[in-house]
């Protein structure tokens, strides 16, 4: 049961992770790697400015505008420097990892003892985990609210149709470059505060800690989408953070039946490539039957 | 250039593939006026160069040489989104004009604004819901009943009848048609047709069309351009358009091409 719990508070802050994912790979249709450099920075600027005294939320709000600045590098060297996509979060992340060094001071800087995001919580002597569970579910909820919101305003409806038709946006008058900018400064600021909270959950701030990040935040939508199938735009985003959930309790069952957690990137990237083999797995099994139940829909 | 010029090409060059083996000239010191009002058609092989001179007027692709004025603005050097609010485009690709994961409403939203900037305001009011639901009505599709449909569940004909309200909905100084019936059946492009005929009337539109169909190169229209390896070779007015058939069109269309052959 605290298994369980715990679990699922993971899922919450990873979740935020996965929000920022979906952000590039899903709304801007933008395969960003800058999210790996931009997590462990998130950590590393939280954990920075708690060790010098600063509050554990101004902290963590720190990290998410640093974390902007991660995206806005990218979206300059896509949008002015013509640097394809790829290769621009590549860059950004492999610099990145100099200053995550620079920011630690060492490949580990430990939090034990330190306050936390989720201490205002603690005057109500929570079972363990639950604190993390409650935080995690409020941020997700106002997260969650906030970007609905702002996905419904000119702006927003223009960075979703930069991402689903470029073309036809720049037709439309819509400066394509700034809302790229937008999008990939969001996505990298939720990244990298989820790599504060997570930081601040685990008790420490780690230079490895953003390996596997794009894989686990892709893992986490698509779990979503699998499973809950074709939604609106806000149950897209509810199913985000759902699927990061499953995600961890798939990580607490491999653990369970004995797998290391040294072995837990080589599971991700399993789960992922599973999920997303899914669909072509199914249509090769069932064809003809979905293709008649497709035709008959239309 | 007459006070009735709302659009103005003036030597227009554009060559791909510059100081390669592959250089290529596609528009080659091209020149011509169009008046407020008028409904071009535009008629030529392949390769003409029709597509690359749409584009250097929309600002998909700049021009190595020459001028575009549009309502007296020069804009030859201008971004596409930044002479977005004078250009409506509807393109050959059905799929090209619209979103397809955003609603029709939506897509509607974004077209009213048009090259307007984009701010923290509702992207889309109730107020215009309604307005999207009577022009929608107008098109006599049905479509005011898929408002809240996601585009990508729509036919390519009524995603580009949508393509075409989204194109005139805010009146553009000129509206750019790139063979938009091309990839339809025959009967959903004579009705996309139609439309396109119908809105241009109401919203007394400047529209230049390119088709590879004689007949409604001739029915449509009040002028037509023929271009051939990049420059126009004919030029008739709407009397002259008048007295022709589609027969002696395709037969002055295959003198030209024919001139074009013999010499390459
Ligand atoms: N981006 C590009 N790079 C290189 N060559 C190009 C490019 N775009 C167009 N061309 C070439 O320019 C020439 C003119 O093309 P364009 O698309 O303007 O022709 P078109 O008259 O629209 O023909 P169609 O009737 O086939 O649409 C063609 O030979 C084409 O190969
Ligand atoms: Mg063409």
């Amino acid at each position: 049961m605290d298994l369980i719990v715990t679990a699922t508070s993971q899922g919450f802050l990873w979740g935020i992770m996965a929000l920022g994912i979906f952000m590039t790979y899903r709304i801007l249709n933008l395969p960003d790697m800058t999210a790996e450099g931009a997590f462990p920075l998130g950590g590393a600027v939280a954990a920075q400015l708690i060790l010098h005294g600063v509050s554990p939320v101004l902290a963590t709000a720190i990290s998410f505008v640093i974390g902007m600045l991660a995206g806005a590098i990218t979206a300059w060297l896509i949008t002015k420097g013509n640097v394809p996509d790829l290769l621009a979060g590549i860059l950004t992340m492999t610099g990145l990892y100099s200053i995550n060094l620079r920011i630690l001071t060492r490949a580990n800087l430990s939090l034990l003892g330190e306050e936390r995001l989720t201490d205002f919580l603690s005057g109500l002597h929570l079972p363990s985990s639950f604190d993390t569970l409650f935080t995690g579910f409020m941020i997700c909820t106002v997260l969650i609210f906030l970007l609905v919101s702002f996905f419904k305003t000119e702006i927003g409806q223009a960075v979703i149709a930069t991402g689903d038709n470029e073309r036809m946006a720049r037709s439309m008058g819509i400066s394509t470059s700034r809302m790229k900018a937008v999008g990939l400064m969001l996505s990298n600021g939720l990244v990298a505060m989820a790599g504060a909270m997570i930081a601040q959950d685990n008790g420490y701030a780690d230079i490895s800690m953003g390996i596997g990040t794009i894989v686990i935040g892709l893992a986490a939508v698509i779990i979503g989408e699998v499973v809950f199938g074709n939604l609106s735009f806000t149950h897209r985003l509810i199913c985000v953070i759902l699927g990061a959930i499953i995600y961890r309790l798939i990580i607490l069952f491999v653990l369970l039946i004995g797998l290391e957690p040294n072995d837990l990137k080589l599971i991700s990237a399993v789960i992922l490539a599973f999920c997303l083999a899914l669909p072509s797995l199914r249509k090769s099994m069932h064809l003809h039957f979905f293709d008649r139940k497709e035709q008959n829909e239309r | 250039m007459s006070v009735n010029t709302i659009l103005d090409i003036q030597g227009l060059s554009k060559t791909y593939q510059q100081k390669t083996l592959n250089e290529h000239q596609v528009l080659k010191e091209l020149s011509f006026q169009v008046n407020k009002g008028d409904f071009i058609t535009v008629i030529g092989g392949n390769g003409s160069g029709k597509s690359s001179l749409l584009n250097a007027i929309a600002g998909s692709s700049i021009p190595d040489k020459g001028k575009i004025l549009l309502s007296g603005k020069d804009i030859t050097r201008l971004k596409e989104e930044q002479r977005a609010d004078q250009i409506g485009r509807v393109f050959q690709d059905p799929l090209m004009g619209t979103a397809p994961r955003m609603t029709v409403a939506e897509n509607l939203a974004i077209a009213f604004r048009r090259g307007k900037k984009r701010r923290f305001r509702r992207g889309i009011t109730a107020n215009e819901k309604e307005l999207y639901m009577d022009l929608l009505a107008k098109l006599g599709l049905g479509l005011e009943r898929r408002l809240d449909s996601e585009m990508g569940l729509l036919s390519g004909g009524q995603r580009q009848a949508i393509t075409l309200l989204m194109a005139t909905m805010k009146k553009p100084a000129i509206l750019l048609l790139d063979e938009h019936t091309a990839a339809l059946d025959p009967k959903t492009a004579q009705t996309i047709l139609s439309l396109t005929s119908q809105r241009i009337k109401e919203e007394k539109l400047t529209a230049l069309m390119i088709t590879h169909n004689m007949q409604d190169a001739l029915t449509y229209g009040n002028r037509l351009l023929m271009l051939d390896s990049g420059k126009i070779v004919m030029d008739l007015s709407q009397e002259e358009k008048e007295s022709l058939t589609a027969e002696s069109l395709i037969l002055l269309f295959q003198q030209h091409s024919l001139g074009f052959d013999l010499s390459s």
